[in-house]
Order: structure tokens, then C-alpha cells, then sequence
């Protein structure tokens, strides 16, 4: 009798040892987790949502390196296997390995970006997405870009010109030519996320062209940061917090706070929802951030300047959270 | 105004010029005495981790610039292993050493440095009197050390290949090693020496990357430029001159389309960006009457009393 | 036969295995690393095979990683024996692959079988204008094929992205205003049938058909001669009256045919949508370049190119799972396959004397 109350008191234990299972998390990355830009963003994400949840509740493995779709699907199909509760496929080339991959595994869930599809349509109901609106971002540094500017001139720097480096690019244009119309604005597209010199070079190219602050998003623009830094110019960034790169140069960067999606993703499984959600990142709510570097500004600007600035800042995204600016991306 | 722009496109010519000199010319050097090695990529990406990496730790540009030579010079010792002892297929084996080079300092730089940094690497160094004159003192005499070294070392590369007896006996160890064997000269030792100096100029071009150029390292960073490098060396014809030529050539049509975006003309940034590509075969198939050749036995391994 | 024939025939065949050895040192200095990350070697190995062999699906994956592998080497086969050096895969496969899909987009309706087979066959002829390109331009305009196939894998990679972001363009996607740059997918009626239920579709046999008919064309026609015999010595083909041009042509054009045909086949089998990420790699896994050295393993037989890409198939699925399970970055797995590579490839030069000494001793003890 003693022995059967002791059988049923373990399974008692074990039975709330599998409720209170952790949470776990697959993510696939399509660069490396230090990149500066979209994968560490994602990365830093998860390890808030650990910090906050704790070990116990919440764990989760990356594949760093994922350019190759095919090796991404393969991993994203592994870790589905392993019975993992989110997988998160953190790039738009991912989708449609998505749906080949999620209808075979209903019990899972599937989140990816950026993009605002879920493809319930096509009877999937076990992925959500998140869309950063990366226009917002782009017309807050616009704002701020051609309120910086001396010589009229301002550079961007993407890699090409699609998905959120373009969205970015025309709220980021827009930005600047409903400040001040008459500041000169051109984006360029180097082709590559990896081409360090490339970025680099054309940065140089705009500082000769007269441009005095400069932006651009995806990690192969540190090369044009340094160059910033060298030319002692501005430089308005995108994803992480670039200031820590070159203090005295990055001016603001647009943070991407992916937990903003990823807590109500997961407290959606967790009450039983697996996908069909489409989760924005806004500056409304808190999904994009401002992180303001005013270090960069002090002797280059009077402390008068300084407060002007910020407070022009600050209204923009508050007009971009009560709606009374709109950005359209063509 | 048109004056500024075209010393603008000249001076950003010559900046993405320095990396594929020295990477070309350190290939054409491996070639010409009879050693094809597609790894030049692989040796750049590891020459630009330890420049930078030994430059962040002590701040001493010069230490960094070393410490790739040294890198190169041993990456370059593997190749030559690989290819002229074991005598290895060797385009396959520097497809190995490619992956290598990529990989490991990848797998370093995560281990050792972890996150994007940026460090002090050669300052501008703008020459003396000479950087005064008009356009020209702009153009060329503006720039930090290791571009004037990339260029010093196309007269200097010419110099060694065709003036001084070991220029001379690359030459025959790769047009002719039987013939050269037989004569004295040491096939082996010689395909090393011009590897490994292959090598170490490959290490320097990383380097003029990472600690001149731009002063941050990123994994995959020179983005295949060892490969254009070796498709340069080809354009040049195998002679310093030639591969000058063509790395001008290449970077000013790059620089051109960099600007063309940058002031806003309303092309395609994809046909912009496949410019540089597209003109260099152009040039190269306009000029299909030269008649440069191969050194005959490049890609073919020497085995003494072989066959 | 006696006890030293058959002593003999062992030692044939350790030769034989010389490479593998290779690969096991290969994997040693590859446990070193391991060891320094901090990683159980062991754990990681077993995860290797079970990623590659381990069940169904993992050998499954395995072979579907080997086809393009297989296409790109077995033009690289033409090619190289032709003496002609094509690091043109890339773009090949990727010039196939768009030109099949934009087929198979546009003759939606039409019935699966016929449309599917027009794309493979648009997919293969375009990979042969690519390469003819750099044929022509060898043989007639005296540009160097390594200088050519390099650059035209960054005119291909431009043209897929001005294509993938602009006409080509899922309309969907600029309905919903993320342009991510992808066609939509292709019709149903056009996917590569499976073989078994796994991710295996019929790509894999058609490569293996496809590999014998290169070795029967190689060995077994007079084109294939010719190619050979240009390849061995453009001399003694001018002598013998071959019109040595024409087969530089043929060598480079066919090796495009077979790289975009397996671009097409990739297509779809795999992904029955085109996309880009910026490069050639996230649609190719860089096959144009394993794919030379897969062929190179293959000893440039089209035959042996089989084994060997299911090989370096194995390897590259392995080493995914390898970094799942352990948590490696990734960088080691491409580090641990250039020394693979390098240490397979030094190896050879050890089998090749050591048979050439058994050869000597079986001839000797012949004459006696």
C-alpha cells in the first residue's frame, strides 16, 4: 500500500513536472547571432524573454548562418520533429518552406518575418507573423536626419531594395521631404548584406557629394558606420542599437523589440492558439523603439538645439502613434 | 563641380583597387610558377581576422599588418603542402583552402572578439608636398599607407619577375620545370617561395581591408574578392602591368556606379551593380587579338623524374 | 588463386580507401576543435551520421542535397575533360532554375506532365546559352573561362535580383506591401513527383539517368572522343583535324546545360517558387562550387561523380543536424569542410604511388 502511494505520488510529481514544462524555442537565423543588425536583434530578444521567464520555463536553441533555404527548411522540419512549441523562422525567404512544413506538424507553431501572411487562407492555422513597420522607423530618422543636416545633403545606404530595407528607405525619404522638401535625398542599394566595402565605399562616395548625415539598415553597413565615424559625420541606425559601435556618430537608431510579438505569441499557445495572427511592431506598441544617443550631439550642437530636436522628435512618433501621420510604401 | 566628381570617382577607384592588387598580383606571382590557387579568398578573410584582431588588442596598426602577413605566409605554406608535395589537384585544393579560410575565421572572430567592433586601424597619411599639387596630389597622394603599397607594388612586382634571377626561375618553374630541373634551378622550393608569397600578400590584402580600409571585421567580409582577383589575374595576362589595368579598370566602372546611385540616376540598382562584371568581359573580348599564353605548366603538378 | 593474389586484391583495395582515411583524419583535427569549443566530439560525430543516414527522411534529405551536387558535377565532367575549367555553376543553376520557373509560371494551365517537362528543358537550354557564353567567348574572343564563369555568376545573381524584385515578382507581395522578393509559387500540376513519402521527388533519378547518359556520351560517341581528345591535347586535336573551338564551345555550353537543368530541377522539386536573399547561395547552397568538387572526387567520371556527391550530400545534412544538436557555430562546419576537401585531395597523391608500386610488384612477379 505504502509503494502504491508512493507510485501514485511520483506520477502526481510527474504529471506537474510535464505541466510546468519549459517552453521552448527553435530559431533559425539567417546571419550570425552577433551581426549588429537582424539576427543578434532577434537573439537579444530571446535572451530578455529568458531573463524574464526564467531557465526553467523558457529555453531555446538557434541555427545561426541560414542562408541556404534548403538547410533552413531541413532544420526548421528537424526541430518541428523534436517537438519544440514555437519555431521561429526569423526571414521573409523562409515562408514557403512554412507551408510545406507546418500542416505536418499541427501541434506546433510556426512564426516568421517580416512579412503579413499566415496562410490561413490555404487552410494553415498553426503560424503567426510579425510585420516591424519599418517605414515608421525610416520617418522618425528622416526627421531627424533633415533636421541634422547642414549641407542639404543626406545618404542611405540598403542592401536591395526589397522587404523591410525598402519600406525603411521610403518612410525614411518621406521623413525627410515632409521636414524640409529642399534637402537633397538619395538611397542607394549595394546588392549585398555582406559587402562590407561596398557600403563602405558608398558612404565615401556620398560624404563627397556633400552629404553629412547618413543611414542604412542591414549588417553590412558597419562598414559605412566607420566611415561616419571617420568623416565625423552622422549616422542614424536600424534593428540594434548601433551607438556602442561609434559614440560620438550614431546620432538615434530604431530598435526592434521582437519580444513585443514573441510574449503574446507565446501566452497565445500557451492558451491554446497556434497561429493565424499577424503581429505588428510598431512604435504604438513599443515593437519599434527610439534609442536616442545625445552624446553624439553635445558640442556640435547648442544644449538649446539639443532640446529642440528631441522635442521634434518625440511629437513625430507621437504623431506616427495617434495616427495623424501615415506612411505609404509604393 | 564636374572636377570634384571625377577626382571623387578616381580617388574611390583607387581605395577599391588596393585589395584586389595585392591579391592579384599575389596570385599571378603563385601562377606564374605554375600554381593555380582559387583559395585567395580564403587567405584574405584570415589575414583581415588577425590584422584586426592583433591591432585591437595592442593598437599598433603595424603589429596587425605583420601578424596577416604572417597568416597569409601560412596559409599560403598550406597550399603550397598541398598542391606542389602532395601535389594535389589544384583547383580543388584551394576550394578547400577557401572553405577553410572562410570558416575558421569566422569561427575565430566569434570565439575571440564576438561582436562588431571598430578599431584604429593605418590613418590617412597624405604625402608631403607631393599631396599639395592639383588634382593629382588628391587623386593619389591622399591616401593611407597600404594603398601607395598596393601600387608601389606593381613596378616592384614587375621588377622581381622580370629583372632578378628569381623572377627568372618562377618563370621557368612554370613554363618549363623539366627543362628548368634539368638546368639547376629547384622546381619545388621555388613553387613554395612563390606560393607563400602568394600567401602573404593575400594576407595583406585582408588587411588593407580590415585595418586600413574600413576598421571593422565581419565574417565573409571581402564578399568574394579573392575570386575576382583570380579571374583578374587573367585579364592581366599574368603580368603586374596587366593586372593593374584590369583592377583600375574593374574599380573605376564600380566607382562609377556607386556614384551614378548615390546621385540619384534612376537605374536599376541591380544593372548599376552588374556594370563592373559586364564591362570588364566586354574590354577584355575587344582586345582578342593579344596573344598572351598560359605559363605552360600552370595547374600541373611537378614531380621530379615524373612523367 | 593464391594466398598473395588475393593479399594482393586487399591491398588494392586499402588504396582504394585511401580517402577515407583522409576524411577520418579530416575529422579528427575537426574533434580538436571540438574539443576547444568545448563540445563533445563524440556526440557531435554520432549527430553527423544520424543527420545524414539516420532515419528515412535523413537519407531522404541526404540524396535531394546530393542532385544538384550531381547536375553541376557531371557538366563539370564534360567540361574539365574537354580542358576547359567552369566555376560557373552558380550562375548556371541559377539562370536554369529562373528561366524554368518564369515557363512554368506563364503556361499555368497547360497539362503538369507537359509543362513541367518544357520548364526542365527551358531550365537546361538557358544553363547552356550561359555557358555557351563563356565558350564563345573563350574559344573566338580569347577570354579566359575562370575570368568569365566568375564574372557571369555576378551578372546572373544581378539579373535574379532585378527580376525577383521587379517583373518576376509575386503580385501578392506588392499587394501586401512587404515585396519580399520571390515569384509566386508555381502551379501544383508542374512539382516533381516523390518518390517515396519523404522530401525525395524524381530530380534524384533523373540526375543518376542523366549521369549514365554523359558517361555513354563521353566513352561511347564521337563527339564525346572529341571533346576528350581536345581536352588531352589541343595540339594533337588540330592535327587530327578536330575543329578545337567548336568542342571549347561544346564543353562549356554542354556543362551549362546540365547545371541549368539542375537549377530547373531544384525548382521543381524543391522550392516550386524562385527567391533571392541578395546572392546565389540561398537558392544553390553554393552546389556550382561543391559540385567541381564532387566531380574531382568522382576522379571527372560521371559514374564516380554519383558516390561522391551523395558523399559531400551527406556531409553538408549531417553537419546542419551536427549544429543543431551541439550548438556549434556554423562556421566550423564549413571550416570542417574545407579540410575535409584539402585532405582528401592531398591524400591522392599517397593512393597514386602506392598503386603505382603495387603495379610494378604485380608486374614483376608476373615476368617471374
Amino acid at each position: 500500500m505504502r509503494k502504491l502511494g508512493g507510485i501514485l505520488g511520483l506520477m502526481v510529481l510527474f504529471g506537474v513536472c510535464t505541466f510546468g514544462a519549459p517552453f521552448r524555442v527553435a530559431v533559425i537565423l539567417p546571419s550570425t547571432i552577433n551581426d549588429f543588425a537582424w539576427s543578434q536583434s532577434m537573439y537579444e530578444a530571446l535572451v530578455a524573454i529568458q531573463e524574464e521567464m526564467g531557465e526553467d520555463n523558457f529555453q531555446f536553441v538557434y541555427s545561426e548562418n541560414m542562408y541556404v533555404i534548403a538547410d533552413a527548411a531541413a532544420a526548421i522540419r528537424d526541430y518541428a520533429t523534436q517537438g519544440y512549441n514555437l519555431i521561429i523562422a526569423h526571414g521573409s525567404q523562409y515562408g514557403s518552406s512554412l507551408v510545406d512544413i507546418a500542416p505536418d506538424f499541427p501541434k506546433t507553431s510556426f512564426v516568421w518575418g517580416s512579412t503579413a501572411q499566415t496562410f490561413t487562407e490555404l487552410g494553415i492555422h498553426n503560424i503567426f507573423a510579425y510585420a516591424p513597420h519599418a517605414e515608421e522607423g525610416g520617418y522618425v530618422n528622416g526627421v531627424i536626419a533633415a533636421l541634422l543636416t547642414k549641407t542639404g545633403v543626406i545618404g542611405g545606404i540598403g542592401p536591395i531594395k526589397t522587404g523591410d530595407a525598402k519600406r525603411y528607405a521610403a518612410g525614411f525619404e518621406k521623413g525627410i521631404k515632409d521636414t524640409r522638401p529642399e534637402v537633397q535625398v538619395n538611397y542607394t542599394f549595394i546588392g549585398s548584406y555582406s559587402d562590407v566595402a561596398l557600403a563602405s565605399e558608398a558612404a565615401r562616395t556620398f560624404v563627397n557629394a556633400g552629404a553629412d548625415v547618413l543611414t542604412g539598415t542591414a549588417q553590412m553597413t558597419v562598414g559605412a558606420i566607420s566611415v561616419a565615424k571617420e568623416k565625423g559625420i552622422f549616422w542614424l541606425g536600424y534593428d540594434v542599437d548601433q551607438s556602442p559601435l561609434a559614440p560620438t556618430t550614431v546620432v538615434a537608431s530604431i530598435v526592434v523589440d521582437w519580444t513585443v510579438a514573441l510574449k503574446p505569441i507565446i501566452g497565445m499557445i500557451q492558451e491554446g492558439k497556434r497561429g493565424g495572427e499577424i503581429l505588428p511592431l510598431t512604435f504604438a506598441n513599443g515593437g519599434l523603439k527610439l534609442a536616442f544617443n545625445e552624446a553624439a550631439l553635445e558640442g556640435k550642437l547648442s544644449p538649446i538645439e539639443i532640446i529642440e530636436l528631441k522635442a521634434t522628435v518625440w511629437e513625430t512618433v507621437r504623431k506616427i502613434v495617434s495616427g495623424e501621420i501615415t506612411i505609404e510604401v509604393e | 563641380m564636374i572636377g570634384a566628381t571625377l577626382v571623387g570617382i578616381a580617388t574611390s577607384a583607387i581605395r577599391l583597387a588596393t585589395p584586389y592588387l595585392y591579391a592579384a598580383i599575389g596570385e599571378a606571382i603563385g601562377q606564374l610558377s605554375g600554381v593555380l590557387n582559387l583559395g585567395v579568398d580564403g587567405i584574405m578573410l584570415m589575414g583581415a581576422f588577425t590584422g584586426f584582431y592583433v591591432t585591437l588588442l595592442t593598437g599598433h596598426p603595424a603589429l596587425g599588418l605583420l601578424a596577416a602577413m604572417a597568416t597569409g605566409a601560412s596559409m599560403g605554406l598550406l597550399m603550397a603542402f598541398i598542391s606542389v608535395t602532395l601535389q594535389a589537384e589544384q583547383g580543388i585544393s584551394g576550394i578547400g583552402l577557401y572553405l577553410f579560410g572562410l570558416g575558421l575565421s569566422t569561427l575565430l572572430f566569434g570565439m575571440t572578439v564576438g561582436t562588431v567592433k571598430t578599431v584604429s586601424g593605418f590613418p590617412q597619411a597624405p604625402i608631403p608636398g607631393l599631396s599639395r599639387i592639383p588634382i593629382l596630389g588628391e587623386i593619389l597622394f591622399s591616401h593611407n599607407p597600404l594603398v601607395y603599397g598596393a601600387f608601389a607594388l606593381v613596378p616592384l612586382a614587375w621588377f622581381v619577375l622580370n629583372k632578378t634571377p628569381l623572377g627568372l626561375k618562377l618563370r621557368a618553374a612554370g613554363q618549363n620545370p623539366l627543362a628548368a630541373d634539368s638546368l639547376g634551378v629547384d622546381v619545388i622550393r621555388v613553387r613554395y617561395v612563390a606560393v607563400v608569397l602568394g600567401g602573404v600578400l593575400s594576407g595583406i590584402a585582408g588587411a588593407s581591408l580590415s585595418i586600413a580600409l574600413l576598421n571593422v571585421f565581419q565574417q565573409n567580409m571581402t564578399n568574394g574578392m579573392g575570386f575576382i582577383a583570380v579571374a583578374l589575374v587573367y585579364f592581366g595576362g599574368w603580368r603586374p602591368l596587366g593586372v593593374l589595368a584590369g583592377a583600375m579598370l574593374f574599380s573605376t566602372v564600380n566607382a562609377i556606379q556607386v556614384w551614378l546611385q548615390v546621385q540619384g540616376v534612376k537605374i536599376p540598382s541591380d544593372f548599376a551593380l552588374m556594370m563592373p562584371y559586364v564591362i570588364t568581359i566586354l574590354v577584355l573580348a575587344s582586345m582578342a587579338k593579344r596573344r598572351i599564353h598560359a605559363p605552360a605548366a600552370l595547374n600541373k603538378p611537378f614531380e621530379r623524374g615524373g612523367e | 588463386m593464391s594466398d598473395r593474389v588475393r593479399s594482393r586484391q586487399y591491398a588494392g583495395l586499402l588504396i582504394h580507401l585511401t580517402p577515407l582515411f583522409a576524411v577520418l583524419l579530416a575529422f579528427f583535427v575537426g574533434a580538436l576543435m571540438l574539443v576547444g569549443l568545448g563540445v563533445n566530439p563524440g556526440t557531435a560525430f554520432k549527430s553527423l551520421l544520424q543527420g545524414a543516414f539516420g532515419n528515412l527522411n535523413a537519407i531522404a534529405d541526404t540524396i535531394v542535397k546530393m542532385t544538384p551536387l550531381l547536375f553541376v558535377g557531371l557538366g563539370i565532367c564534360i567540361s574539365f575533360r574537354g580542358g576547359v575549367l567552369n566555376i560557373g555553376g552558380e550562375g548556371q543553376l541559377v539562370v536554369g532554375a529562373l528561366a524554368a520557373t518564369a515557363i512554368a509560371l506563364a503556361g499555368k494551365g497547360f497539362p503538369g506532365w507537359l509543362l513541367a517537362t518544357v520548364a526542365l528543358v527551358t531550365g537546361a537550354l538557358a544553363g547552356a546559352v550561359w555557358g555557351g557564353i563563356a565558350g564563345f567567348l573563350k574559344a573566338y574572343l580569347n577570354v579566359n573561362e575562370i575570368l568569365s564563369t566568375i564574372m557571369l555568376n555576378y551578372i546572373a545573381v544581378y539579373g535574379m535580383n532585378y527580376l525577383l524584385r521587379g517583373p518576376m515578382m509575386d503580385p501578392l507581395q506588392v499587394k501586401l506591401g512587404f515585396f519580399i522578393p520571390q515569384t509566386a509559387r508555381l502551379p501544383r500540376a508542374v512539382d516533381l513527383p516523390r518518390l517515396v513519402p519523404t522530401r525525395l521527388h524524381l530530380g534524384a533519378l533523373i540526375a543518376i539517368l542523366v549521369a549514365i547518359f554523359v558517361y555513354v556520351f563521353l566513352w561511347r560517341t564521337t563527339i564525346g572522343f572529341r571533346i576528350r581528345t581536345v581536352g588531352m591535347s589541343r595540339r594533337a586535336a588540330l592535327a587530327s583535324g578536330i575543329n578545337v573551338r567548336r568542342y571549347t564551345v561544346l564543353g562549356l555550353l554542354l556543362a551549362g546545360l546540365f547545371a541549368g537543368l539542375g537549377g530547373a530541377v531544384e525548382v521543381l522539386g524543391v522550392h516550386h517558387r524562385m527567391f533571392t536573399d541578395g546572392t546565389a547561395f540561398g537558392f544553390t547552397g553554393g552546389a556550382g562550387f561543391n559540385g567541381i568538387v564532387a566531380a574531382l572526387f568522382g576522379r571527372l567520371h560521371p559514374l564516380g561523380t554519383i558516390p561522391s556527391s551523395f558523399l559531400f550530400g551527406a556531409l553538408l545534412t549531417g553537419a546542419n543536424k551536427m549544429q543543431r544538436v551541439v550548438q556549434v557555430p556554423s562556421a566550423l562546419i564549413v571550416a570542417l569542410n574545407g579540410l575535409i576537401v584539402l585532405f582528401v585531395v592531398g591524400s591522392e597523391v599517397i593512393r597514386r604511388r602506392r598503386l603505382r608500386r603495387l603495379e610494378k610488384l604485380t608486374i614483376v612477379e608476373e615476368e617471374i
